[in-house]
């Protein structure tokens, strides 16, 4: 129990460094590294309440594919770094606000609710065989399985809306018909034809 | 002294011996791993150069088996250049990044009935997270090293290992409905029986996009274009030089491993043996050959990794277009589509949802 006392406490405080890391570095390279190791602490404080699929489904969608994509983008914007220095201290009150309201959620849902609800630090592990996974996907599929689905509608929509919204039919554009290319013979490129030699005179 | 040994450990509380039986495994794999890496680049310069009526290498050592090692103490040596503009910590960090998640990943790989570091539920999706985190070390060593080769073979290859992963992922939401676990230890069971039961059968256009998304992932001709030695050069590790540059190589072979040996694990039944169902060979010498064993997944890796270099000696380079047509266009259809089909299969109750209840 010690154990995984202290090693919440590393992780989480190295979590907390990654996340100062990711507002106060002047690199946005070195901002998303940082998330992308905060992403990674807090995958492993969720496997340290026995929830390894939220963990591992953390790293391989918010690691493996939004971070990839954010690091694609920002290594081709040519950010200057003395605007991105400026817009730190004009926006500080703010975000000093937002931080505020937030503080006094976070507050009210852990710590008001959790004292309604009986809640104590201590973490009782699950009996042993018990899956995560399969526990939530029966749950996802039969009693949530709406939900699930209408998620998986709006999802497809904004894929559709993104495409349909950057997608511009250039005229002129010189495409490759790949099928046909295949499917070329030679009898369609060149004609053999026979023909006597003509006679010389 | 053997019995003071025994009763020295027995003292150990249950923690420690735990943590020293899993570190001596993590040391074992470790180190086969990288073995298997050193002699696959050998075995990927005879097997090339005999397909190009070559000998290949044949001078350090008997039939030239030294290679490897001597291939390793020239990295070894060799200076390692910073490149002056270049982020130094990123730099330096990057070839680390792409070696991690290589070498985490065998951490749930089995290899026989019995040996797996750990035996996790969710196995199948550890691993696929544990693949898709190994491009940033190419992302990064692109854009760290400040070089436009650098940063072209960077971005070529995050769009590749990007659009390629999705395949990866639907081939192998196939295999979890096929085997109804994530634990690749019980995708291995579903399969044991003879080649009839190997996945391979059922989910054959899968078999086929999970193998081809394999090489592109790993970067291999003919989808190298992250590499590309007569457009850019050698793509993201132009700058790198000595054990940094060993270090890509190594991650990159250490990949080609993992990925043949989870195409084995999930389409190919991993360490069960192919002889299983041959009740005749009872009471006959050969009878061994029924038993699944460790023995078995490796010619199945062994067999893959000859694909690997067969496939290099053969085609030529895709073109970059070509390359993202077949991964968007091809590859997620026809995986979305064998899904389907495998549902109307399970509905139905043939091949390996035959015992499914009702």
């Amino acid at each position: 129990m010690i154990f995984q006392t202290v090693l919440f406490y590393a992780f989480a405080g190295v979590l907390l460094l990654a996340a100062l890391g990711v507002v106060f570095f002047r690199n946005p390279v070195h901002s998303i590294m940082c998330l992308v190791l905060a992403f990674f602490q807090s995958a492993v404080l969720w496997m340290l309440i026995e929830a390894e699929f939220l963990a591992i489904v953390l790293v391989l969608v918010y690691v493996g594919a939004v971070m990839v994509l954010f690091l694609f983008v920002v290594m081709m914007l040519d950010v200057n770094l003395e605007s991105v220095k400026r817009g730190l201290t004009r926006y500080a009150p703010l975000a000093a606000i937002i931080a505020l309201v937030m503080t006094a959620e976070l507050i009210q849902v852990i710590w008001l609710k959790g004292q309604e609800a009986g809640l104590t630090g201590a973490f009782t592990p699950y009996p042993e065989g018990y899956n995560n996974t399969k526990a939530l996907g029966s749950v996802l599929y039969t009693e949530h399985v709406y939900a699930f689905e209408i998620a998986a509608v709006v999802l497809l929509l904004a894929i559709v809306a993104a495409i349909t919204l950057t997608m511009r039919k250039r005229p002129g554009l010189k495409v490759q018909n790949i099928a046909k290319q295949v499917a070329v013979r030679a009898k369609d490129r060149i004609r053999v034809i026979k023909m006597d030699p003509e006679e010389r005179s | 002294m053997m019995d003071f040994l025994l009763s020295s450990w027995d003292a150990l509380p249950p923690t420690v011996q735990y943590l020293t039986i899993t570190m001596f495994k993590i040391v074992i794999v470790t180190v086969g791993v990288i073995l298997t890496v050193a002699f696959s680049t050998y075995f990927e310069r005879k097997v090339i150069g005999s397909m190009q009526s070559r000998v290949g290498p044949n001078r350090v050592g008997p039939l030239g088996l030294g290679q490897p090692f001597a291939d390793v103490i020239k990295l070894l040596i060799k200076e390692i250049i910073v490149p002056s503009s270049s982020d130094k910590f990123l730099f330096v960090i990057a070839p680390l990044l792409s070696l991690i998640p290589a070498l985490a990943a065998w951490a749930v790989i089995p290899l026989n009935g019995s040996f797996v570091i750990a035996d996790i539920n969710a196995g199948l999706l550890y691993v696929l997270a544990l693949t898709s985190v190994g491009v940033y070390g190419v992302i990064l060593a692109g854009w760290a090293t400040n070089s436009k080769y650098a940063f072209l073979g960077a971005m070529r290859s995050a769009a590749q290992i990007v659009a390629y992963e999705i395949a990866m992922g639907f081939a192998l939401v196939g295999v979890l409905m096929a085997a109804g676990s994530l634990n690749l230890g019980e995708i291995v069971r579903a399969q044991e029986g003879g080649v009839s039961n190997w996945f391979l059968i059922w989910l054959f256009p899968l078999f086929l996009v999970y193998w081809i998304s394999g090489v592109a992932e790993t970067n291999r001709a003919p989808f190298d274009v992250a590499e590309g030695e007569s457009e850019i050069v050698a793509g993201f590790h132009v700058e790198y030089s000595g054990v940094a540059f060993a270090l890509f190589f190594l991650a990159e072979y250490a990949n080609m491993v993992l990925i043949s040996a989870l195409t084995a694990i999930f389409f190919l039944g991993g360490w069960a043996s192919p002889f299983e169902g041959w009740t005749f060979l009872e009471g006959t010498p050969l009878a061994f050959l029924m038993a699944g064993s460790f023995f078995w997944l490796a010619a199945k890796i062994c067999f893959f990794m000859y694909t690997f270099f067969w496939l290099r000696a053969t085609f030529p380079r895709y073109r970059y277009d070509q390359i993202m047509r077949l991964g968007w266009k091809v590859f997620i259809p026809v995986t979305i589509v064998w899904i389907v089909v495998e549902g109307v299969l399970a509905w139905l109750r043939v091949g390996p949802w035959a015992g499914l209840g009702s």
